[in-house]
């Protein structure tokens, strides 16, 4: 396979930005849509647009099971058991304040624990903030080396019989760690807490299985998997799922209202109130079967090549200090070039079309940890090219010598 | 001179530049004569809020007029804010508050920095008019 054939797939990514050919290298961020992503959307609304579960007519029934199609593409991807163990939502942060809400409120009480840990993005700590202040439950925090890696052993010894729910993420935007979350499952497990991992960052990077990964809840976003934006999946276990109160009222979610008394509908559709995001939902199952047909072996090595080229280039400039050094790392690089600030340098590589991100990325934790005010982050997918790299050294060469 | 003076002279001072690396290159040496505040002045109370970088800002009124003071930990906003200074320091409470800025646009710095609160910008301009506000009602 060739990246130069794969690229004419995405049609953005032949732009210009200020008169130079974009250099795209913020997919921790969010993709870029392949054309049959896009024609999905486009198709969905100039031939069968209309509202799901409940038309008796064709073009309702044919959303429907565009939809449902989807529900099922995602469950083979992830490896889930059930297509009503796919739960749709608005994107990763609104997945993690479901299980927050619906499953916290229920399971969490006084003196309880949630464990977390101290590279998430603000997403997986703020709902479990506001859950333990609702609860007067305690919010358990697993630190992390100057590697950016978790001590596996503090973590052991915060785990007690008070853990309800260990919230983690598989890959870290900032750091790139990817996360042992097989161990931490099954060690929460044995301590009979639950697991919720976040997997915004990973689920476009490696195959995911939830159910050899035991995981409890694994939550991600379509935006980040070359889906459109606005559509996320809770994937949740059955009985757990079954056991949770509904979270949002509404159409769809019901079997039976009345004034009185209204009974709850199954799943998935216990969890997902009002018209969803049809849409969002058609084109992200589109992503997969793209995603599908590229292949992880291809994605990872392809990934790997590019993140071993990008650190070799920034060890090889002058006063550049990659943040984050775990040995099990992701394609994601968080820098800091000694002396000059990240938004200056974010700043004269726009100016260049390199679109890199910078700032604390949602997680200023992390920030506070290594005393930093931000870092420069260039986050890469497949269809980046050992050109990019070579365009973003030129490129933070230039922005040293402006600002110096 | 007028803040329409001031702003005319730097839109003209820009008008000879011919790529955005000339134009970002006397950004960054703005940025390095920016009249800075006291050391004792940089304190949390005086960071505007919204700013990826920090910035500080300091006002007070000398001779009836409103004098500015600031710095920043990134260059490109120092050389920003040194442009709003040279446009708004030295002026009337009055005046200030009723700035409506054009320059801004016709130098083409919304098009490269655009009012967002990665470089706050638009935090800049609100909190120099909050002083002049402030000024003009304890007078």
């Amino acid at each position: 396979m060739e990246v130069t054939q794969i690229r004419t797939d995405f049609p953005l990514l032949s732009r210009k930005v200020h008169g130079k050919p974009l250099v795209y290298l913020d997919n921790g961020a969010t993709t870029q849509k392949p054309q049959i992503v896009i024609d999905a959307i486009t198709d969905y609304y100039t031939e069968y647009n209309s509202n799901i579960h409940r038309g008796v007519h064709h073009l309702s029934q044919l959303a429907t099971e565009k939809y449902e199609g989807a529900r099922k593409t995602i469950q083979q991807f992830i490896g889930a058991q059930f297509s009503h163990e796919i739960i749709f939502s608005p994107g990763t942060t609104s997945s993690i304040n479901l299980v927050a809400s619906s499953w916290g409120r229920a399971n969490v009480s006084a003196d309880d624990e949630v464990l977390i840990s101290a590279m998430e993005h603000h997403s997986n700590i703020v709902p479990w903030q506001m859950l333990c202040e609702e609860k007067g439950a305690k919010l358990k925090v697993i630190p992390m080396n100057d590697n950016g890696e978790l001590i596996m052993e503090q973590f052991e010894s915060l785990l007690s019989s008070k853990t309800k729910i260990v919230a983690i993420n598989h890959i870290s935007n900032t750091l790139g760690t990817i996360n042992p979350i097989e161990e931490i499952i099954a060690m929460a497990h044995d301590k009979g807490s639950l697991v919720l991992i976040d997997g915004a960052q990973s689920i476009a990077h490696m195959p995911i299985d939830v159910v050899s990964l035991n995981a409890d809840f694994y939550v991600f976003s379509g935006h980040k998997l070359f889906g459109p934006t606005g559509v996320g999946i809770l994937y949740g276990k059955e009985a757990i799922l079954n056991e949770m109160p509904p979270y949002q009222g509404g159409g769809d979610m019901i079997k039976s209202v009345s004034f009185e008394k209204t009974t709850y509908n199954e799943l998935p559709h216990k969890f997902e109130a009002g018209t969803p995001n049809i849409v969002g939902g058609i084109g992200l199952g589109k992503a997969i079967e793209y995603i599908n047909e590229i292949g992880f072996d291809f994605i990872i090595e392809q990934e790997s090549q590019l993140k071993n080229a990008a650190t070799n280039m920034l060890e090889s400039i002058e006063g550049v200090k990659i943040i984050g050094q775990a040995k099990q790392k992701a394609s994601v690089i968080s820098f800091t070039i000694n002396g000059f600030h990240p938004l200056d340098v974010g700043t004269i590589l726009d100016q260049l079309g390199i679109s890199i991100r910078t700032g604390h990325h949602c997680t200023q934790p992390i920030m506070d940890f290594y005393n930093i005010p931000g870092t420069i982050r260039a986050s890469f997918a497949f269809y980046n090219t050992l050109e990019d790299i070579e365009k973003l050294r030129a490129g933070i060469l230039t922005a040293k010598t402006m600002l110096s | 001179m007028t803040i329409e003076d001031i702003e005319r002279e730097i839109v003209d001072e820009f008008d000879l530049f011919e790529s955005w690396l000339e134009k970002y290159e006397y950004l960054i040496e703005l940025g390095k004569d920016l009249p800075l505040i006291e050391s004792s002045e940089q304190t949390d109370e005086n960071l505007i809020a919204g700013c990826q970088s920090r910035v500080w800002l300091h006002a007070k009124l000398a001779e009836g007029l409103l004098v500015f003071t600031a710095n920043s930990d990134a260059i490109i906003t120092k050389g920003i804010i040194s442009l709003l200074i040279r446009v708004l320091s030295n002026q009337n409470a009055a005046d200030v508050l009723g700035a409506e800025l054009k320059f801004i646009n016709e130098i083409g710095l919304t098009e490269h920095l655009s009012p967002t609160r990665s470089n706050g910008l638009v935090s800049m301009v609100k909190q120099m008019k909050n002083y002049a506000y402030t000024f003009s009602n304890t007078k």
